[in-house]
């Protein structure tokens, strides 16, 4: 165990010696956070002041939260494991005692617990100076939001995990990693609320682990579902978790399979 | 070596020409927690050079010497923080694109290839962006691919080639339109024996025929040894020699090394013209050092074959690496 | 001739090929969604309706995949750096921007152009719009001036990467974030934003004024619709702080800049 946690502090410190990604995040999250901001006002605006359970300080919440957990959560393109698999590194790693996936995923969360104390609370400093958010209307929407935001930069990593792992079976990933983003973007509520969506959309949506790794935990953070509800959404979020879990060990273990055949 | 036809020697222009070239880098470390401390690093100080067309130089170092930021500033890519420099008497960084049409530059751990086409197109495309007239193109590319042994290889993807074969086609790839001058940054790192030498080959070959200066940077001795008649040695931005191998070898006067095989182990032999520095097998193999000023390998084997029969003997020519090292500490 | 060359290896990789064109198909359809979702939900959206958004989208759209198209490798400076590919550059008698716009042409990407296409065309039926020749020629210039627009932006990023070694995401705020708001109905945009998209990186030149010219629609504060005339002004304005912005990273790279 503490192996892992040592993993996730080296993943943390990693991250803090880019000081100008830092700041040249925060600055493209604000940009961006301000034109979205742009967008929802004007959509609450025309639909007369509430949208689907948004009023214009929700809408404000939404987007800089969203905004604030994008880089936590990792949403982008990430090829790392995949290119140890095209340089055959990934036999040193398979090699260690420790498990592959565990310690990848340990770095993963010292990273994003990193990028959560910077670019995580910049947006939200940002925003609440410049046009201001709603805060969550009960207490318990701040440490179950925590828990719904450890369990969707989780949920990120499984499934960029898994991605990743495709490059044991193809060699040109880019392809997928094109089409990862292209998929998980809307579908996560990054543009607009999934609340939003027209009724089949919204229901492809949720038939999908993707807005359980940024629509979710925005939702639960941001106060707009509380109590049992929220319970239901982190529940769902850990549910997508556990399955995805098992099936990227799945693949783990047959690409694993493919290496020794193929003599590494 | 080869006969080689020399340039046109003094009373025409040189081909590269620096006075007394100067080039710094700030670099920036972290002294500390939060602290950065600024330092300047003079990585070329105050070198003056005359190349001559049809010379064929040697440019050896220690790293971060200064050999590469020298390259650049001579292929146009860095500008000299103080100093001049001409190459084919053009300015290197305002007359980029002119100096490209005369020079040819082989980046040892760059390529300048098309990664995914076919090594023919790189060739193709080289021979377009330089406005060459086809059929001379195509006839060029054909002798340079022949000379340097990769004519199977023309159809295969770069990528998929090996380093040796790619070296040679980066090498091909630099003369297609015939320049005077050829630039080689390290082109024989990481090549097998054979590759390296079938690039020297050509390379002396091309140099006899048309005249082609020759700049080369390198960590390999022998292939100054193969290729140049003219070595010029940096150390820390200065250049500490200039002039001939042999001339080098013996202002520096390291010893050389006669290798001894016997008929049966001994005992270290006693010598007075050589001194023993080591035995194998026993003494089945014994390694006496001379010095060229003092003595000659023939007196050193006459003075050990006076007291042991020779079964088989080897002569080591000094590591030209520790002739460089003696050279960097004696200045 | 070094694009035909490319163009046949791309071909060559078939799979990968066609999942990269639905790719880029998938990207255009994807930022269209935003729009389509949010106009589901009101009826008008900044002042326009569904197909009048659409086909503001439609052009920037257009714009933004010519240009992604032609000079998306500036984009990508910071590892074009590592591999040291400008120094091969240096070294061919082009000039480097020629070099870099030939560097990884994408063919692919002509997918994203097609999906643009096609919606503007499916909202001009829509509109049912009179063809004036002031709206055709609007109609026809103005994806390639918005190209241009967009061109100058990738190649500004280009530019500065020099100088914010490791800000590549610093660029993304005005390449990517005027590419959102290009497509985005003007008015929409709150007005410090409104005018920073407007006269500093002109993206609501690309679609959104032109389009107030064509679809005969009045113009928020600050950006009346005559604007949409000058849009080719406003491209010579972005080329100029773009090669202005280039040239300073090159000399950076060279270190003519002391």
């Amino acid at each position: 165990m503490r192996t892992y946690f040592q993993l996730a502090a080296a993943g943390f410190h990693r991250y803090s010696t880019y000081r100008m990604a830092i700041a040249a995040g925060v600055i493209t999250q604000s940009v961006f956070g301000f034109i979205r901001v742009s967008v929802m006002f004007a959509a609450v605006a025309a639909a007369g002041g509430e949208l689907a359970g948004y009023d214009r300080q929700q809408a404000s919440t939404y987007v800089w939260l969203g905004q604030a957990l994008l880089a936590p959560v990792a949403l982008f393109g990430w090829t790392e494991l995949a290119d140890r698999i095209k340089t055959g590194d990934i036999a040193v790693d398979l090699a260690r005692p420790v498990d592959v996936q565990l310690s990848w995923w340990a770095a993963d969360l010292g990273r994003a617990a990193f990028q959560l104390l910077t670019r995580g609370l910049a947006p939200l400093v940002i925003g609440a100076v410049t046009i201001g958010f709603a805060l969550p209307g009960s207490w318990t929407a701040y440490p179950l939001g925590l828990v719904s935001v450890l369990l969707a930069v989780s949920l990120s990593f499984i499934i960029r995990f898994g991605v990743n792992l495709i490059a044991f079976w193809s060699l040109d990933i880019r392809g997928f990693i094109g089409l990862y983003l292209v998929i998980v973007a809307p579908f996560s509520g990054l543009y607009v609320p999934v609340h939003l969506f027209p009724d089949w959309l919204r229901t492809i949506a949720y038939a999908t682990p993707f807005p359980s790794l940024l629509q979710f935990p925005i939702d639960v953070l941001s106060g707009r579902v509380l109590g049992v509800d929220a319970l239901l959404v982190v529940a769902m979020q850990a549910g997508w978790l556990v399955l995805l879990v098992a099936v990227t060990r799945l693949l783990m273990a047959r690409a694993a399979l493919r290496l020794v055949v193929q003599g590494g | 070596m080869t006969e080689i036809r020399t340039g046109s020697g003094t009373g025409t222009e040189p081909i590269i020409e620096f006075a007394d070239l100067r080039r710094s880098f700030v670099v920036r470390q972290k002294a500390g927690r939060v602290r950065r401390t600024k330092k300047i690093v003079h990585a070329v100080d105050g070198v003056s050079v005359r190349i001559g067309a049809g010379e064929a130089c040697g440019y050896i170092g220690a790293n971060g010497a200064g050999k590469s930021t020298t390259i650049k500033m001579i292929t146009g890519i860095l500008v000299p923080t103080s100093g001049t420099v001409r190459t084919c008497g053009l300015d290197p960084v305002p007359q980029r694109r002119v100096l490209a049409r005369e020079i040819g530059v082989v980046f040892g751990q760059r390529s300048q290839l098309w990664w995914d086409l076919p090594l023919r197109d790189s060739f193709k495309i080289l021979a377009a962006i330089h406005r060459l007239d086809p059929e001379a193109a195509r006839e060029r590319t054909d002798r340079l691919v022949d000379g340097l042994g990769i004519v199977d290889q023309l159809d295969t993807p770069v990528r998929q080639l090996s380093l040796g074969e790619r070296m040679r086609g980066e090498v091909a790839a630099a003369l297609v339109h015939s320049p005077r001058l050829l630039v080689l940054d390290e082109p024989t790192i990481g090549l097998d024996m054979i590759s390296k030498e079938r690039l020297r080959h050509f390379l002396i070959t091309e140099r006899a025929e048309r005249g082609t200066t020759l700049l080369l940077t390198t960590h390999d001795m022998s292939d100054i040894e193969r290729l140049c008649d003219r070595v010029l040695v940096v150390d820390h931005g200065r250049l500490v020699y200039d002039g001939t191998l042999p001339g080098l070898a013996q202002r520096v006067a390291l010893q050389r090394v006669l290798v001894v095989d016997l008929w049966e182990p001994r005992p270290p032999l006693h010598l007075a013209e050589a001194t023993h520095i080591g035995s194998e097998g026993d003494g089945v193999r014994q390694r006496l050092a001379f010095s060229p000023h003092d003595t000659t390998a023939a007196r050193v084997l006459a003075e050990v074959s006076s007291q042991v029969e020779v079964r088989d003997l080897t002569l080591e020519e000094p590591a030209i690496e520790d002739i460089v090292r003696t050279l960097y500490h004696s200045t | 001739m070094l694009l035909g060359s490319r163009i046949r290896s791309q071909t060559a990789y078939r799979t990968s090929f066609w999942l990269t064109v639905a790719t880029s198909v998938g990207v255009g359809l994807i930022e269209f969604i935003e729009i389509y979702v949010i106009l589901t939900n009101v009826p008008v959206f900044g002042g326009m309706t569904f197909a009048q958004a659409a086909l503001v989208f439609a052009l920037a759209n257009m714009g933004f995949s010519f240009a992604d198209m032609v000079f998306g490798q500036f984009d990508s400076m910071p590892s074009h750096l590592r591999l040291g590919r400008l120094e091969v550059m240096l070294v061919r008698p082009l000039p480097l921007i020629v070099q870099f716009v030939t560097a990884d042409f994408q063919l692919r990407r002509l997918g994203r152009v097609a999906v643009g296409l096609v919606i503007m065309v499916l909202a001009l039926g829509y509109l049912d719009l009179t063809p004036t020749p002031a709206v055709v020629y609007l109609l026809i210039i103005t994806p390639f001036v918005g190209g241009a627009i967009y061109g100058a932006l990738f190649v500004m990023a280009g530019g500065v990467q020099f100088f914010v070694i490791d800000g590549a995401e610093f660029t993304s705020a005005f390449v990517y974030g005027g590419s959102y708001a290009g497509q985005l109905p003007g008015s929409v945009l709150l007005e410090p934003v409104r005018i920073l998209f407007t006269f500093v990186i002109p993206a609501t030149a690309t679609a959104y004024l032109p389009a107030l010219i064509i679809l005969d629609l009045p113009g928020p504060a600050f950006l009346p619709s005559w604007l949409g005339w000058f849009a080719p002004l406003f491209a010579v304005w972005a080329w100029v702080l773009a090669l202005l912005a280039w040239r300073a990273g090159i000399r950076r790279f060279t270190g003519a800049g002391g």
